[in-house]
């Protein structure tokens, strides 16, 4: 029972990390119809800027995490205008060939400047951890979980108790008609891709003491991430965070029960299931294309 | 209506294409000449691994091609499909000394049910979806390639693969690919013009559409996806003899964006294009190898490829070389004298063509068509109508089989239909046109109904070949004027010419009841006059039309029989003068006092 316990927080907290990538995912997917296939790089490249940062040149880790958050919001505006934007009037595989390409592109020239070598980030918090009863919680797998309440209601205000949020989400949903009441669409879209990998770049800073930081991080968390949103639903917010939870509980069972090696491998056959019996996930539910 | 004796007659007179294999002689003796240079030539070792890598690569983006390049969907587990022929062939005739051909044969297969398993679990879903599955695919045999050691060795690899008795020195070898390399690109480069090759382009093109002309747009998908892997098995399988040794790194995800860069760079439409973006990019690495000392480099240089060629030269280099020769090559002059239209539309289920019993649509609590019954005559054009939001295109959805009916059924022609997903609807011989046209784009006007005159269950073509489905497709655009300009792509017609063709492909399909949604919508008056005599012509042969449409003048001079629908309820039904003076449609239209 005991162990049980502390698998269900061990898989919480990864599932958090999780949630917070899908939600990035989702947020674009609904402003831009295209899954960013990047997503999972972001975090990536966010917690190579806290090594660079924090280890490398021994910065504060409060400045490192704000830099490396502002260096997120940089690469998400680059990244709207050099490969989503351009090809915007074009159909989704273009676009969506154009975020691989990129994903390739940020993990390799990651690669090729930092080498092969993983590195190691330290959490934020001095004090590892604390024991409560059977169970040991620990303080970077505490961080995760609150700030992931935190962003949740944050981000539940944002888009349905501010101005800028329902603009987004009229955006997001009807284009013309947003542009025809004086919502400016390309700033929308700047906004929700600085967003999503402000985010993205969190979920890594967050994870990357946990893990280590390594190139394949990016494409790893982006699979499960993915996985999570079709579990929940596609498209739908509340869908990728509750989907994002259970794969990481699923997982952390997974790899303590079953096998370690191919712990990666249970976000794929959770996905295949869903793909085969429900593929509109939990909640959500697939609109058909308007003939 | 004249009798199919004449009709019979008239195709026997036209002159046939010469047979196929003799029009491409020229490719085969060209392709027997490089494998006869391939087996004769004197090359060294250094030349020899080359050109083995670029012929066994080759014939993988040549799965892409059909995969990406015909029927627009993405496969990012090429190299997972590689390495499991490469495998098959690998541990099958080194640990357990199996026969060569049996091991490629075993490999294609294992890669084929790989394939298809992939395909029927993903495609009836969006492109998204597919890209993901992949990538998590491609990762799960990258992991059981490491860590299965018991079977796979692990991370050493595989060594010492055998090669069939017939072909045991690398240079006989290499002939041998070679000839594999051309057979797999013949059939390729045909399969394009061949039916399953047509409903690729189709699908690609416009996937509702391919649906109501006939086309099993998901089984069509995972041919695509899972002939895409066999052609990565079958590669692999080639791979592993050629170079005697495979290890897990050489089937990762990074090889499955080498095959899709050499496919996009190339030109993703054509088994050329796969073959000169293939070579490139294996004499290119070559060229510039000290950008392999910095890893990781040369991946980035890739993907930043792949975001460019799709900005700038999204058809890639042989598409580019297609738009700068299209002037000095000759348009195709086809002889485009054709018979006249014959429409013998079957009659099997009496008086009554459609029958629509208690149907309704709810779309959550919305209830857009709300038990509506109706029958459609044969032999006349029936009009159903109503104002903005009544629920007649979405009745037309239902009866077309893209929505599918909450309640209530649909019977075509004595058959039930109401279960029915479009295509098989479009056998039963439903055909329709869409009030915001949805054309091939990619495609000549001839094609587009080519494709429609290909409907399974038209009995005017039957097993015919393509002589008489392109002359069928010749006389249903001279039908609607426009037989002229047959060669020419969609987007080079007007608005309201597309409109025809669209009829025209549905024409060409012989359907038993022709569905026509708003065929009068941004047309201009000439245009609509046009369109009324085309239908009085349509009429005139004994095909059956449902038609929506806002033109009270067209409805009135054209329908015999209207229905009239508000708030997605029947609220009139009958003769079209009764109908329109009834008190309850006036107040519909115009409003009451």
């Amino acid at each position: 029972m005991d162990l049980v316990l502390q698998l269900l927080f061990t898989g919480i907290g990864i599932g958090a990390v999780y949630a917070l990538v899908a939600l990035g995912f989702v947020l674009i997917f609904r402003a831009t119809n295209v899954v960013n296939f990047a997503q999972g790089e972001f975090s990536m490249v966010a917690a190579y800027l806290m090594v660079v940062f924090a280890v490398d040149l021994g910065w504060p880790y409060w400045l490192s995490f704000l830099l490396a958050l502002g260096g997120m919001a940089l690469l998400g505006a680059i990244f709207n205008l050099g490969v989503y934007y351009p090809l915007r009037h074009r159909t989704f595989l273009p676009v969506i060939i154009a975020t691989i390409g990129a994903s390739i592109l940020l993990a390799n020239s990651v690669l090729a400047i930092y080498g092969p070598q993983p590195q190691v980030l330290e959490g934020w918090f001095e004090t590892p951890g604390i024991q409560l009863g059977p169970v040991y919680l620990d303080s970077q797998y505490l961080l995760i979980i609150a700030v992931t309440i935190v962003l949740v209601t944050f981000n539940y205000w944002f888009f349905e108790h501010t101005m800028l949020g329902k603009k987004l989400q009229a955006t997001s949903q009807d284009k013309e008609m947003a542009s025809l009441l004086g919502i400016s669409v390309s700033t929308m879209i700047m906004i929700t891709f600085i967003y999503s990998a402000v985010l993205g770049g969190l979920a890594g800073i967050l994870v990357a003491p946990i893990l280590f930081v390594s190139i394949q991080m990016g494409s790893t968390i982006a699979l499960k991430a993915f996985a999570a949103t079709i579990i929940g639903g596609f498209g739908d917010v509340a869908g990728a965070i509750i989907g994002g939870l259970a794969l990481g509980i699923i997982e952390t069972f997974g790899a303590a029960y079953v096998s370690v090696p191919y712990k990666d491998g249970f976000a794929f056959l959770v996905l295949v299931a869903f793909l085969v019996f429900r593929p509109q996930g939990i909640f959500g539910e697939r609109v058909a294309e308007k003939a | 209506m004249s009798a199919p004796g004449e009709n019979l007659a008239v195709t026997a007179a036209l002159p046939r294409t010469k047979p196929l294999l003799w029009r491409h002689l020229p490719y085969f003796i060209g392709a027997a000449i490089l494998v006869m240079l391939a087996s004769t030539m004197e090359i060294d070792g250094y030349i020899h691994n080359i050109l083995m890598q670029a012929t066994t690569f080759a014939i993988a983006v040549f799965g892409l091609s059909v995969v990406l390049g015909l029927c627009g969907q993405i496969n990012l587990a090429q190299a997972a499909f590689f390495g499991l022929g490469a495998y098959a062939v690998g541990l099958g005739t080194s640990d357990y000394h199996l026969s060569y051909w049996f091991c490629l044969a075993g490999g294609c297969v294992i890669a084929l049910l790989a394939g298809a398993f992939l395909g029927m679990s993903t495609l009836r879903l969006g492109g998204h979806y597919l890209a993901m599955v992949t990538i998590s695919f491609q990762q799960i045999v990258t992991l059981v390639m490491i860590n299965s050691i018991w079977l796979t060795h692990g991370p050493d690899g595989v060594s010492r693969i055998g090669r069939p008795e017939l072909f045991q020195s690398s240079q006989s070898y290499l002939a041998f690919c070679v000839a594999m390399l051309a057979l797999v690109g013949y059939a390729v480069w045909h399969l394009s013009d061949m039916r399953l090759g047509r409903a690729m382009r189709a699908v690609r093109d416009n996937e509702l559409a391919a649906g109501v002309v006939g086309i099993d747009v998901f089984r069509t998908k995972v041919s695509a996806f899972a002939l895409s892997a066999v052609l990565g098995g079958l590669a692999g399988g080639l791979f592993a003899g050629g170079f005697a040794y495979v290890s897990p790194d050489q089937f990762s995800f990074a090889e499955s964006v080498v095959f899709l860069t050499m496919s996009l760079l190339g030109g993703v439409a054509s088994p050329i294009g796969s073959a000169i973006g293939t070579g490139l990019l294996i004499l290119i690495p070559e060229w510039l190898r000290f950008l392999k000392s910095i890893p990781g480099l040369y991946l980035a240089i890739y993907g930043l490829s792949v975001i460019l060629i799709i900005r700038y030269m999204p058809d890639g280099i042989w598409g580019f070389v297609n738009i700068l020769t299209a002037r000095w090559r000759g348009k195709p002059r086809m002889k485009l004298a054709a018979p006249g239209l014959q429409l013998a539309p079957a009659t099997i289920g009496g008086d009554i063509v459609l029958s629509v019993k208690a149907l309704s649509k709810h779309f959550g609590g919305l209830k857009a068509v709300d038990n509506v019954d109706f029958e459609v005559r044969r032999g006349g054009v029936h009009a159903l109508i109503g104002p903005n939001g009544s629920g007649k295109t979405t009745t037309l959805n239902v009866l077309s089989g893209l929505y599918k009916a909450t309640s209530g059924t649909v019977t075509l022609d004595g058959t039930d239909v109401t279960d029915m997903p479009p295509h098989q609807r479009a056998v039963a011989g439903l055909g329709r046109t869409f009030q915001n046209i949805r054309l091939f784009r990619s495609m000549t006007a001839l094609e587009n109904v080519v494709i429609g005159a290909e409907r399974p269950g038209n009995t005017l073509i039957g097993r015919a070949g393509d002589d008489a489905l392109n002359e069928r497709a010749m006389s249903a655009l001279s039908f609607v004027g426009l037989g002229t300009r047959a060669h020419e792509l969609i987007s080079s017609f007007s608005y309201g010419h597309q409109r025809l063709i669209e009829i025209a492909r549905a024409l060409a399909a012989n359907p038993t009841l022709l569905l026509l949604d708003e065929p009068a919508a941004g047309l201009n008056s000439s245009e609509k006059l046009e369109l009324h005599a085309l239908l009085k012509r349509i009429a005139a042969q004994g095909l059956t039309i449902l038609i929506i449409d806002h033109d009270m003048t067209l409805v009135s001079e054209a329908a015999q029989h209207i229905t009239v629908l508000n708030f997605g309820r029947r609220i009139a039904d009958g003769e079209s003068m009764g109908v329109l003076r009834h008190p309850d449609v006036v107040s519909a239209y115009l409003g009451t006092e």
